[in-house]
């Protein structure tokens, strides 16, 4: 996942072409490519097009639509405030300990989100360890509310935002921040002038990558925030529900979410950067 | 990139041919007659379903029923997509719908149990819940299924029926999301099948309504077209509608026909 970035340090391509692939790597990666391509095939050639208009223009997918870009949006700046200084911590510091929380951070990647949106229910749902006291003393309640579907979000976005840009950290090296700190720069400005110019194309592509897992969010908002028109009921939220009754509903807009996800690819990966980093 | 997609063709369909080999082969038991029969049911029988998997199995030696729950518009998604079922017990005719549009019945469904409504409350009803009315209230948070869902079109009979709106605070894709938003405390209500309130064991406390009966929900029961165990299957549906089969759905709340 930190696939070097750094342009001192690519490797020349023309020599690398001369090299040919082994044939025993073409078939399995020929696999992998299809098990990607295939099943979206499926779900473009299962739509029905003359619907198309009326069932994504409807009131429901239009609020779904709108709700799932603000709260990504949102939950992707909470990441990368958040996130951000984490993967610093994480990449540079000598703190004791420091492969124990990394291994915490990455919790969310591997539980299964359905999980995750449990544990915040127990944690601040209305009669959690928090949401208990929240709700007494200031009679706030979090499920069932937008901000509710923004902190599941967040919760199974944040590693991946982590995650790439300690990678990106890490490729970097400390090198030009030394030099800097040798030219008298305090710690403040080095890392403001020369460690986040240096990594931004890392944070860019965490962000996008924690942007697009947000979008995709369905198990922790829908055992946390539940579902409701406009407030919590995300696109993947109103796709499960579609499929219930209308199946064209479901793969329409599954497509939307097919085409959000290929354009936030498209725009938010850095060029020429190859890897997550 | 063509190399790629031929090598991926080639592959995938070696992965596919050694994946899918028939799974349905019944394992060497030794017996004359062992055989599988596959029921495909709505979640909210699982209780009864598996009660009445014990007294199948005395009675047909030899045979073994596998059970598999789920909710009834998935299970009949599967069902039209090739799934190998014998029997289909639905949550309501409009999923049964989907399989007798498809022509996948050997006959036409006959429904074999009714359920209703009920509110669910917190164990103790803190709020004081009495009637549906109660429900109209803004403050209280109440949640409820979606219309798309079995149970949500119920609850928007009853609404429609009765002039009274809910303010629901969500509205959950199936019952049981609904059930487990009021047993974890976070919503004061909701409207689930009298079924799952007796399925709680008294994590929630349910409050019955007259107006209940204005949205009856019907559970069709049918052998499926070509089951692979066809004779087993319409022995499983005698044993639904027969009496042993109504005195364990009735002691799970369920309503007679």
């Amino acid at each position: 996942m930190s696939a070097p970035t750094t342009r001192t340090r690519r490797p020349d391509r023309r020599h690398e072409e001369t090299v040919g692939l082994p044939w025993f790597v073409w078939i399995p990666a020929g696999v992998a490519f299809l098990l990607i391509v295939l099943p979206v095939l499926g779900l473009v050639q299962r739509a029905s097009w003359s619907r198309m208009p009326e069932l994504l223009l409807s009131d429901a997918a239009l609020d779904a639509l709108r709700l799932s870009l603000e709260t990504a949006a949102v939950s992707t700046v909470l990441c990368v405030l958040f996130g951000g200084p984490l993967a610093v911590v994480l990449a540079r510091s000598r703190m004791p300990g420091l492969r124990t929380v990394r291994s915490v951070v990455l919790l969310p990647l591997v539980l299964p989100p359905v999980v995750g949106g449990l544990a915040l229910l127990f944690l601040v749902g209305r009669t959690g360890l928090v949401g208990r006291a929240l709700d007494l003393w200031f009679g706030i309640t979090v499920p069932f509310t937008t901000a509710a579907v923004v902190l599941a979000q967040t919760f199974v976005a944040l590693p991946f935002l982590v995650v790439s840009l300690e990678g990106a950290l890490r490729t970097a090296g400390r090198r030009y921040e030394s030099v800097a700190a040798t030219l008298g720069a305090s710690p403040g400005l080095a890392f403001r002038r020369v460690t986040i110019p240096l990594v931004l194309p890392g944070l860019m592509s965490g962000a996008v990558l924690a942007f697009a897992r947000c979008m995709g969010e369905f198990g922790a908002t829908i055992a946390f925030a539940g579902s409701l028109q406009g407030t919590t009921r995300t696109l993947p939220l109103l796709v499960y529900l579609e499929r219930e009754t209308d199946v064209d509903g479901a793969v329409a807009l599954s497509l939307l979410l097919v085409v959000v996800a290929i354009v936030v690819i498209v725009l938010g990966r850095p060029r020429g950067s190859e890897g997550l980093t | 990139m063509k190399r790629l997609l031929v090598c991926g063709v080639a592959g995938l369909a070696v992965a596919i041919a050694a994946c899918s080999s028939p799974s349905q082969a019944p394992s060497s038991g030794g017996a004359a007659e062992s055989r599988t029969l596959t029921v495909f049911a709505a979640a909210s029988l699982t209780e009864s379903f598996t009660a009445l998997e014990k007294t199948f199995e005395a009675q047909n030696p030899g045979v073994d029923v596998v059970l598999n729950y789920g909710g009834s518009s998935d299970l009949a998604q599967q069902i039209v997509n090739g799934a190998p079922a014998d029997v289909f017990a639905a949550a309501s005719d409009a999923t049964m719908k989907t399989v007798t549009d498809a022509q996948l019945t050997a006959a036409a469904p006959t429904v074999f149990a009714t359920n209703v409504l009920q509110i669910a409350t917190a164990p103790g009803n803190p709020k004081a819940i009495a009637a549906f009315a109660d429900l109209a209230e803004p403050e209280l948070k109440t949640v409820v299924c979606a219309p798309q869902v079995p149970c949500g079109s119920a609850t928007a009979r009853i609404e429609k029926a009765t002039g009274i709106d809910i303010p629901a605070v969500s509205e959950e894709p199936d019952v049981k999301s609904v059930l487990s938003k009021v047993s974890s405390g976070n919503a004061d209500a909701g409207l689930v099948y009298v079924t799952d309130v007796n399925a709680s064991k008294g994590r929630v406390q349910g409050v019955s309504f007259p107006e209940s009966s204005q949205a009856r929900t019907d559970y069709p029961i049918a052998v499926v077209k070509d089951a692979p165990q066809a004779d087993l299957a319409r022995r499983w549906v005698q044993l639904v509608e027969g009496t042993e089969g109504g005195s364990v759905l009735g002691a799970q709340g369920f309503g007679k026909p």
